[in-house]
């Protein structure tokens, strides 16, 4: 074939000049100057914050309190415990929140898995979270990894084309709301690092003695990477610091393996309708080298897909006789574990699937007597004594 | 019209002749039409600056190891705006694609990863035949996310949806009700979404579908699914007395 060198000394021209919207150096900023001109409103933090780094130095404010939790349909779906452990650890730390029903899932677990939307309608979804919380007086906290770097590419999206954000201004006028977004689009995770030191303070179960592995979600660091936190002492900055800089707060051993940047398989049409690809993926590319390598008690990770795929994906893979057998739990549970936190009304392991019962046994937790606890729990529900579970509940 | 290479012959490795593709063969124009398309995203010139060839996204992508795929062959074929290619990787390949974005790796600056976005949207929007078979399986979940703003709902875990998952799947759809009430968050008692949406937020949703063509996208590839959402949307619009 021959090489088409007009077209392409033309697109070079065209493109060449064009900045690089990957990852805006200072999108607050944009941001702010934005609402200078009267484009959009910026929802300011206005509780105590904690200043962290973000990867190319860039500070981040992280707020502590009265936060607009922006769940995920996946955790609330099929794995409680992590949300509830998060709402856990903020209250046990004497920090108010907002859980709220105007909220709607970011949809992009949809999005990216089936392409049935487009980019207006994904700005306007959160857009229309952001006036929510805005409306509210609660800042947005984001439960979910792809929900937040789904959010970055929006914020950088309406940043840099003004006709999407005219379009969703219109949008969201027939909602009756503003065009609205956050100071800083944060993480759950970030909270969770910005305050790790408050966490470790409240710990009662020793983690000493527990070898962690870490996943990281790439949606937290690879999209828009440049707002993921990056710390000096973590990893010497080489690597984000969330999830690691916790799991060693609380006294954790934290061990390497070779595939640490792969991504977890969940592929997101993968893991409903192509598992087969997500079970080979979790299972070659990270558990059994996490076991082989570093041979942990338990991968912690921080987003919703990466739980499910990493959990979800060595049962199948046991009948084939691989080496699996892996706990499998998100940060927010392990620090609510460390915390003290109850594994089955807190932690809701029961939903998980690889088995969690050894990594309890080594943190001294009878998770027998725990399950026990619960089903007494339950019989209070079934008999009707009670129709819910409550906060005091779980404390009991 | 946009300038193109000479068409592809059984001799280029990279491509498949219509008869081992496995899919129909379209015009040229209608190849360019559709590229035109992709190209005309505004997200486009954002994703796309060209490519060194060093093959860091191949090396970085999961989908590379399991299929035959490649991020790389992605980006250069639009970057030459190889429209025969590029209609190829739209039937085929951009499906394997995990979404993940370790192709965001690129030194160049390049997104194959949302390139793929950009491509299955087009592919969605004009009916093409791997967008079809992309989603048979899929409408469930289309329904769910569209209408109910939530997409992973508890009553999904049963066990012949996910018999891969372990005897724990089974156990929790044989619980569903019970557990969900021991959940100490209100929010979270709810079995058929993951947690209670407010009304006036589900219409707020399906204002967003209907005015963004997001809801009209589904029309060629699942029209039965379509009309449901539609009739659904516009009912619960005219409840509240919203005239589009």
């Amino acid at each position: 074939m021959t090489i088409p060198i007009g077209a392409l000394r033309r697109q070079k021209a065209a493109t060449e000049p064009v900045t690089d919207r990957r990852s805006l150096e200072d999108p607050r900023a944009e941001l702010l100057e934005l609402e200078r001109q009267g484009e959009l409103i910026v929802q300011k933090i206005d509780r105590e914050a904690v200043t962290v780094s973000t990867k190319y130095g860039r500070e981040k404010r992280i707020q502590k309190s009265h936060l607009w939790h922006h769940k995920s349909c996946g955790q609330c779906g099929h794995i409680p415990g992590y949300s509830t452990s998060i709402f856990w650890v903020m209250r046990h730390l004497g920090y108010d929140y907002h859980d709220p029903s105007d909220q709607t899932s970011c949809t992009a677990w949809n999005y990216y898995a089936s392409a049935t939307s487009n980019a207006a309608a994904q700005a306007a979804v959160a857009v229309r979270n952001f006036a929510a919380a805005y409306e509210s007086g609660y800042f947005p906290l984001i439960h979910c990894g792809t929900s937040y770097g789904h959010y970055k590419e929006v914020r950088e999206e309406l940043i840099g084309h003004p006709e999407l954000r005219a379009q969703v201004r219109d949008i969201m006028a027939k909602l009756g709301k503003p065009l609205v977004l956050p100071e800083e689009i944060v993480h759950y995770s970030e909270w969770f690092h910005a305050l790790r030191d408050e966490i470790a303070a409240k710990q009662v179960r020793d983690m000493s003695g527990i070898v962690v592995t870490v996943h990281p979600a790439c949606h937290y660091y690879k999209l828009v990477e440049g707002d993921a936190i990056y710390d000096p002492d973590i990893y010497g900055g080489q690597r984000t610091a969330v999830v690691t800089g916790l799991a060693q707060a609380l006294g954790a051993e934290v061990r390497n393996y070779s595939t640490w940047f792969d991504c977890c398989g969940f592929g997101f049409r993968h893991i409903l309708v192509q598992r087969d690809f997500t079970r080979s993926f979790a299972t070659l590319r990270k558990i059994e080298v996490m076991k082989e390598e570093a041979n942990p008690d338990v991968v912690l990770t921080h987003d919703t897909g990466c739980v499910t795929t990493l959990d979800k994906s060595q049962f199948a893979a046991r009948a084939h006789e691989r080496n699996v057998g892996l706990a499998v739990l998100s940060e927010a549970q392990f620090a609510a574990l460390a915390m003290g936190a109850h594994p089955y009304r807190v932690c809701q392991l029961h939903w998980h699937s690889a088995d969690y019962r050894p990594l309890l046994e080594k943190l001294g937790i009878d998770w027998e007597k725990a399950w026990e606890e619960f089903q007494s729990d339950l019989r209070r529900l079934e008999s009707g004594e009670k129709r819910y579970l409550d906060w005091d509940d779980v404390d009991a | 019209m946009i300038e193109t290479a000479a068409r592809h012959d059984e001799t280029d490795a990279h491509y498949k002749v219509p008869d081992v593709a496995g899919y129909a063969e379209v015009p040229h124009e209608e190849k360019v039409r559709l590229f035109e398309q992709v190209k005309g995203d505004f997200r486009f010139g954002d994703y796309l600056y060209g490519c060194y060839e060093c093959g860091i996204c191949v090396a970085a992508c999961p989908s590379a190891k399991f299929y035959d795929f490649s991020p790389r062959r992605v980006a250069q074929a639009a970057a030459r705006e190889d429209v025969d290619l590029i209609y190829q990787q739209m039937q085929e390949d951009i499906w394997e694609c995990s979404q993940c974005f370790s192709c965001l790796r690129c030194p160049r600056g390049n997104n194959p990863g949302g390139i793929i976005t950009i491509m299955r949207e087009v592919a969605v929007n004009n009916g093409l035949a791997s967008a079809k078979q992309a989603l048979v399986g899929y409408s469930r979940i289309i329904y769910k996310i569209m209408s109910s703003g939530t997409q992973v709902s508890p009553d999904m875990l049963r066990s012949d949806a996910f018999p891969d998952w372990g005897p724990e799947t089974a156990d929790v759809a044989d619980n569903l009700d019970l557990w969900r009430r021991a959940l100490p968050a209100e929010t979270m008692h709810t079995t058929s979404t993951g947690w209670s949406v407010a009304d006036k937020t589900l219409v707020e949703l399906y204002l967003i579908w209907l005015e963004t063509g997001a809801l009209d996208m589904i029309a060629d590839v699942d029209s039965g699914l379509h009309s449901i959402l539609l009739e659904l949307m516009e009912e619960r619009l005219e409840e509240e007395g919203i005239q589009l």
